[in-house]
């Protein structure tokens, strides 16, 4: 059914996305709801940059449909150290990515769905939206206890949250996404949303932890399909459009003419950490060598994920100083992450003194220094 | 005449704010009055504040989150000025004008307020409005000109800048449709008409004749008229290569490089090469291929490369040495710890596998493929990254034959892999045959190790390739 839908809207879609923006009278007026077929997280995001900077929404307005496979979404002006842990995000091969738009950070897994609703400037107002949903989700199921709190959380059973809210706006479009939690792994949820490093102090957006549940707990019966089903249903009806959902293939380049360069844009490590507000990190740890137990003092400025001003305290002599002030030169300007870093230690040691004792300790040192990162 | 001036400066900007800027007349400031009658030389315009417009949803204070501009960069309209928060929503704030910025009102992380200055612009108003200098002479007569256009009966309204751009375009403005308020034409309009965005486009009216026949014309002579036709004059156009340097600080990998490169300068560098036949290998290798898939290995020619050059380093320790930094002692390494230079995304990197020594074939092959996942994912740690003792870089994957690989510190002797290629050779009958043909470049220093040495080690290593079978004898 929606394949033949997408077959014959195929040619008005193309029609519509191609459209640039200003100084066109469209002629398709009212609604259109489209789907993404992949589930990959920045092709999807792309998607959202795409209708926002190229899509006349003047008189239409669209509704986004799309799922990620997991990943861990923070907010336009989030710090990703502060929000997750990104030891675990490496570890799982959980994608990090950063969206345009405000708000806290997600996890997002197949068992989560995705809704942007589009529209133009004027237009935007996110409560009505959030009760669109919460409607379908009666429609469906009419025992389910949900309803839209003052700060565009969707709660069930008045305490868990099962749907996060966000939002951008542009100079003439404007756009509002929320998750939805259908059948998400809430364990992972709960242990990459966790950040385990200390110390850091920034005026970045934080987020505001809640407990969550899945609506399949409430009813096993629940699919994200039919979830998504129900809420293009009442959309269409709400909005006076025909409930055909759209397929649309994010990599695309000739129904999205640019989107490809914006999805390497939004996997870029200048898009992903390097807007990361300003911050600092203060933090101490010890480090326990052959018989003792050293205590290792770190303080450090990073300006666009870059670490700008670097202090190590260590007990005198433990390394030579020499060698000290080279790692702190090095590590100024370079990036704070652990594959830059782990490059610049172990290059530092090819033009050092060949000493065993030297390398295990250096190595000590640089392994902790890795861990802040 | 001082009273005049004012009076015609006062309805120039009047006649000037109704067309060029949308803000309230309260927030004008009048620059001083000398200003304007300057010489383009001096940037003239008057400084208008840009408020922050309606967010919506009621909403009359946002946080501050990013600046995209600074005080003294000039701006376009709709070109993004700052980047601000309020609850959840995150929204892009564009400029009205085309300017200078001359203020910026609020610093990061601080509270702006709806409907409250954001950032003072400076109008230009000296560019593309030349009769502004005659209104100190004939004031009558220009307020008219800078206003609007008059064709033949067709006002077009637009702002300087807009005019500009279609100037510069070769557009004539009564043929682009103006979409903004009392069909007034904006830049949008102009970038549409350049699209060639049909439903934008008016045919030309014959009545768009603005300017009128040149007297002069008349009066030259037919013959030269004719000529003036008949030839084509070339227009020369400028070349306009748009191109930037850019200039960034080395940081990061590069950074490691320059380190260790200025390092390795030091080392003074002597070169051997060679041509090794693989045929006998490439069959071996066929032969393995699947038994380590099996394994859920992936064994690539590396491993055999590796394993053969640690038995060589049995035989010519010295190649597995360091010198130390006064080059007063050598010290020979125990362990066969050997590198594998990487191409990742971000750089070389050279993580080593270590005691190649007492690693078998198979053992060697699964860790590089440890080693190579890391790489990729840029998991790597310290420990896989140090301790190297001699490397191997095979340059061939990528393309090339023979190289002069760069020792990495404080090794003292490198390899550099060239691809294989299938190459007619010469057979012990006589006979032509087609040999699997790899070149072999190696690089040592000559303060501690000799050609000889070098040469005798390359025989070694290539014996034990040619003949895979001989590796049995001496594999430990």
């Amino acid at each position: 059914m929606v394949l033949q839908a997408s077959l014959k809207s195929c040619l008005q879609l193309s029609c519509v996305l191609r459209t640039p923006k200003a100084g066109f009278r469209s002629t398709t007026s009212g609604g259109l709801i489209i789907q993404s077929v992949s589930d990959d997280v920045y092709q999807n995001l792309a998607v959202e940059d795409w209708i926002h900077d190229h899509m006349n929404l003047e008189n239409r307005r669209v509704l986004f449909l799309w799922r990620n496979s997991p990943a861990v979404v923070i907010g336009r002006h989030q710090n990703p150290w502060q929000e997750c842990n990104l030891r675990l995000l490496r570890q799982k091969n959980i994608k990090l990515a950063r969206r345009r738009s405000g708000g806290g950070a997600v996890y997002h897994d197949l068992g989560n769905i995705n809704l942007t609703f589009f529209t133009t400037r004027k237009k935007y107002e996110r409560m009505e939206n959030l009760k669109l949903v919460v409607k379908a989700l009666k429609a469906l199921r009419p025992q389910l206890d949900v309803h839209v709190t003052d700060r565009y959380d969707i709660l069930l059973d008045r305490q868990y949250k099962i749907s996060g809210t966000a939002a951008k706006l542009g100079r003439t479009t404007a756009y509002h996404h929320c998750t939805l939690l259908c059948n998400a792994d809430k364990l992972v949820l709960s242990s990459v949303l966790k950040s385990p490093y200390e110390g850091l102090k920034s005026n970045a957006t934080p987020s505001v932890p809640a407990s969550v549940k899945n609506l399949f707990e409430e009813d096993p019966s629940l699919t994200c399909e039919m979830l998504l089903d129900a809420i293009a249903e009442e959309y269409a009806t709400q909005h006076h459009i025909d409930h055909h959902v759209t397929l649309i293939n994010p990599a695309d380049e000739t129904l999205l003419p640019g989107i490809n360069n914006k999805t390497k844009e939004l996997q870029t490590w200048e898009w992903v950490y390097g807007k990361t507000p300003k911050f600092s990190l203060s933090t101490c740890f010890n480090m326990v060598y052959k018989d003792s137990v050293l205590d290792v003092k770190v303080d450090m400025d990073i300006k666009h994920g870059r670490i700008e001003v670097c202090n190590i305290d260590l007990p005198e002599q433990w390394l030579p100083p020499a060698l000290c002030s080279e790692l702190v030169k090095s590590l100024t300007g370079s990036k704070f992450c652990p594959s830059e870093t782990t490059t610049l230690v172990t290059t530092l040691l090819r033009v050092c003194p060949q000493d065993d004792e030297l390398y295990s300790r250096w190595n000590l040192l640089c392994e902790n220094m890795i861990m802040l990162m | 005449v001082c009273i005049h001036r004012v009076r015609s400066c006062s309805s120039i900007r009047f006649i000037k704010s109704k067309y060029v800027c949308v803000f309230d007349k309260s927030a004008l400031k009048f620059s001083q009055q000398q200003r304007l009658f300057r010489t383009s030389a001096v940037s003239c315009g008057q400084i208008v504040q840009f408020k922050l417009s309606d967010i919506g949803e009621g909403i009359t204070e946002v946080t501050v989150k990013e600046w995209y501009v600074k005080e003294g960069d000039s701006v376009s309209q709709f070109d993004s000025i700052c980047e601000v928060q309020s609850d959840k929503a995150s929204v892009t704030i564009t400029s009205r004008y085309d300017g200078i910025i001359r203020k910026l009102h609020y610093s990061l992380d601080e509270i702006a307020y709806v409907g409250k200055p954001l950032v003072d612009i400076e109008i230009d108003a000296s560019k593309g409005v030349a009769p502004e200098e005659d209104v100190v002479e004939t004031p009558p007569m220009s307020h008219e000109e800078h206003t609007h256009q008059q064709i033949k009966g067709h006002k077009t309204l637009a702002t300087p800048a807009v005019r500009r751009l279609a100037m510069e375009n070769n557009i004539k403005l009564s043929e682009v449709v103006g979409t903004g308020k009392d069909n007034r034409i904006l830049k949008e309009d102009i970038l549409n008409y350049l699209a060639k965005q049909t439903g934008a486009i008016l045919p030309p009216s014959p009545k768009a004749e603005i300017i009128p026949p040149l007297p002069k014309s008349e009066a030259m002579p037919a013959a030269l008229k004719d000529k003036a036709r008949k030839i084509p004059v070339p227009v020369s156009r400028p070349i306009v290569f748009s191109g930037k340097d850019k200039t960034e600080p080395v940081t990061g990998f590069q950074k490691a490089m320059v380190k260790t490169m200025s390092a390795a300068l030091k080392i003074p560098h002597f070169g051997y090469c060679d041509e090794i036949d693989l045929t006998q290998l490439v069959q071996l290798r066929e032969e393995l291929k699947p038994i380590a898939q099996t394994r859920g290995v992936k064994l690539s020619f590396m491993p055999f490369f590796i394993k053969a050059a640690s038995l060589g380093l049995l035989q010519y320790p010295i190649l597995n040495a360091s010198l130390d930094e006064s080059c007063q002692n050598v010290t020979y390494k125990a362990s066969h710890n050997i590198g594998v230079a990487m191409d990742t995304e971000q750089g070389l990197i050279v993580p080593n596998v270590k005691n190649v020594q007492v690693c078998s074939v198979f053992e060697i092959a699964s860790e590089l493929n440890r080693l190579q996942s890391l790489g990729s994912a840029g998991q790597l740690g310290t420990n896989d990254l140090s301790g190297g003792t001699f490397t191997l870089s095979n340059i061939g994957t990528i393309g090339g034959t023979y190289a002069k690989p760069v020792i990495l510190p404080p090794e003292v002797a490198i390899g550099a892999l060239g691809k294989i290629q299938v190459l007619p050779r010469f057979n012990g009958k006589g006979e032509v045959f087609k040999a699997q043909i790899m070149n072999v470049s190696w690089s040592a220093d000559h303060r501690v190790i000799d050609g000889a040495t070098m040469a005798r080690f390359s025989n070694l290593w290539k014996s034990y390739l040619e003949n895979p079978a001989s590796m049995l004898l001496d594999l430990k």
